[in-house]
């Protein structure tokens, strides 16, 4: 499909894609809580800065990174991966592939149609952060405001692509699940989502600098409550946006051979 | 010939798969070793289809039929040999192509399993650039023809498995494709709603000069649809030809089919024709094709019959019988079962 008629369908594509998540409401809602961790972090990382600060973090530090975590993880979900292993090994694929629509878009949008139930849920949690910590570590800069959505899209886009990536290779391996785990274990840990960045001692530091997973929630979430001036945001988002690049180069060239490989089981 | 809409030319799709024994041993051993076997799903096929021509591909289960009709849809792609429909060479999966072909699997669902099969509608019209005027007309046209009625707007995970396959029909006619490649539509239909599926399928080529593949275990569904059948049985071409010469050469002899007011003799039978079958509901003889005339008088003056019929055997025993001829001359040993 041309990059005109695709944009010409995105509005139903979307609007079906929004239908689907209303429908799975209550799924929804319970996966929505399975992302609170970072409210459980807060909870953990408040109580160890009771006395002293952790680093440059005190209390209502950890409140606004953590916040500013849940908020930003609801916004660049994607599950992908799930979908695709599931389909790829019950054959269902086939129905994607037989539409004038690449697959990657579909998907995309299904994924995107789920956020503005999550900003149901986190719109109320980005108020109460401001009532409890005050707006004072927000940037000034209109600039940083316009880094700070660009950093959500290529966030997102890291998540969708590392997700589309390892589904594919369920063509190679018939389940890419575990492969998924390994890497959200990688991410829970290396992204800034358990453990702001700023707190790994720095050898370790160092390394999760390179890596793609601090650019799927750290980035964004220290352009809100770091302070961080335009050369760092600038310099980080050129970083984030080379990832996605290599994301999508990567992901282009493993769904082609992958699909050579496509047994469409079933019927 | 017409415009040639299905080209295929030594089709080969060869899969390696892997093989393991039951039990908790073989599991553990296929962690360190596992022994690759391929798989000759199609070994060689070719054949062409003209625009507009209802063919049905048969063969037992895994004889290749469903893989080729995958492969001229352009989900799989073939281990060698050329395919084309409509010029396009499937597996490239270009928008033209993919606006010219539908493919309905009855094991198989597009349709949106929460939403009412009106979304899934909505959707089609936006993926393949359908114009509203066109739409609406078109879905008038199958909701008429499909009775679709109140369907359309009940969600799909509560409607009837034959209700499905009517919104499924609908929804992979709605750009009103030009090829339609259909797996076993009527798979686990109750009679009735068979009839429907065929009777509509057959409609809408009469009326689109749109060409049909159809692969089914259903033989009605063959006999009813398609004059010319492509017979597949392990990956190798049987038979290519009209589904009444196959008929003809496999089993010339005709069938009397006779319903009887009373008991008689199995000799008295025997003088008309060979027994095939008796019950107290009646009696099936077989006959040459030269000497149906002679045994139908003979029937008639001899045996009391109260209703007779003459028909070609049934296609199912064509069928095992081609299978059995196919393999006998491939010199390969028939199992016993």
């Amino acid at each position: 499909m041309s990059l005109r008629s695709t944009v010409r369908a995105l509005p139903t594509l979307f609007r079906v894609g929004f239908a689907e998540m209303v429908a799975y409401r209550a799924e929804m809602l319970v996966w929505v809580l399975a992302t609170t961790m970072p409210l459980i972090m807060l909870a953990l990382w408040s109580e160890v800065a009771h006395d002293a600060p952790v680093g440059r973090f005190n209390q209502a530090d950890f409140v606004a990174y953590f916040l500013a975590t849940f908020i930003v993880r609801q916004l660049t979900g994607a599950w992908v991966a799930w979908q695709l292993s599931f389909e790829v090994r019950t054959g269902t694929l086939a129905m994607r592939l037989l539409r004038p629509v690449h697959p990657m878009v579909s998907y995309a949008v299904e994924n995107l149609a789920a956020i503005p139930l999550r900003m149901v849920l986190a719109l109320p949690v980005a108020v109460l952060a401001l009532v409890l910590t005050g707006a004072s570590r927000l940037p000034r800069d209109p600039l940083l405001w316009v880094i700070f959505l660009l950093s959500l899209l290529g966030g997102w886009l890291i998540t969708f692509l590392a997700n589309a990536g390892i589904g594919t290779l369920a063509l190679w391996t018939g389940s890419s699940v575990k492969l998924m785990d390994v890497w959200l274990a990688l991410y829970m840990v290396f992204s800034g989502y358990l453990i702001p960045v700023e707190l790994f001692p720095p050898l370790i530091r160092g390394t999760i600098e390179v890596l793609p997973f601090r650019y799927q929630i750290g980035f964004p979430v220290e352009l809100l409550t770091r302070g961080l001036d335009r050369g760092a945001a600038l310099r980080l988002l050129l970083g984030q946006w080379i990832w996605v690049g290599l994301f999508t180069l990567g992901v282009r060239a493993i769904w082609r051979r992958g699909l050579q490989r496509f047994a469409a089981y079933g019927g | 010939m017409a415009h040639t809409m299905v080209s295929v030319q030594a089709l080969r799709k060869h899969y390696t798969v892997h093989k393991r024994p039951p039990g908790l041993r073989a599991a553990l051993a296929s962690l360190f070793r596992r022994v690759p076997t391929v798989v000759k799903a199609v070994d060689g096929i070719s054949f062409e289809i003209a625009r507009g021509e209802r063919v049905g591909f048969l063969g037992p289960n895994g004889a290749g039929k469903t893989t080729t009709l995958k492969v001229l849809a352009g989900l799989l792609h073939p281990s060698s040999g050329e395919v084309r429909v409509d010029g396009h060479v499937p597996q490239r999966r270009e928008d033209a192509f993919l606006k010219k072909i539908t493919l309905v699997m009855g094991q198989k669902q597009q349709l949106l399993w929460d939403l009412p099969p009106s979304e899934t509608f909505a959707l089609n019209r936006a993926i393949y650039e359908v114009p509203e005027p066109e739409f609406r007309r078109t879905m008038a046209e199958l909701t008429e023809l499909l009775e679709l009625g109140d369907l359309v707007n009940k969600p799909t995970r509560t409607l009837s498995l034959g209700e499905r396959m009517k919104c499924e029909l609908a929804a992979s006619l709605i750009h009103r494709p030009q090829v339609l490649f259909l797996d076993e539509p009527t798979i686990g239909l109750d009679v009735s709603m068979q009839a429907v599926i065929r009777d509509f399928i057959k409609a809408y080529n009469e009326r689109t000069g749109a060409t049909l593949i159809l692969t089914s275990h259903y033989m009605d569904d063959v006999a009813a649809l398609c004059p010319r059948v492509v017979v597949i049985d392990r990956g190798l071409l049987s038979y290519d030809g009209a589904l009444d010469e196959l008929v003809r050469r496999i089993r010339p002899e005709k069938r009397l089919v006779l319903r009887l007011d009373g008991p008689v003799d199995r000799a008295a039978l025997e003088a008309v024709g060979r027994v095939v079958y008796t019950d107290a509901a009646g009696v099936v003889l077989q006959v040459a094709q030269d000497a149906v005339n002679s045994a139908v008088s003979r029937a008639l003056a001899t045996l009391p019959v109260h209703d007779l019929i003459v028909e070609n055997a049934p296609l199912e025993e064509v069928m095992s019988e081609l299978f059995a001829q196919s393999r006998a001359a491939r010199g390969e040993v028939e199992d016993a079962a």
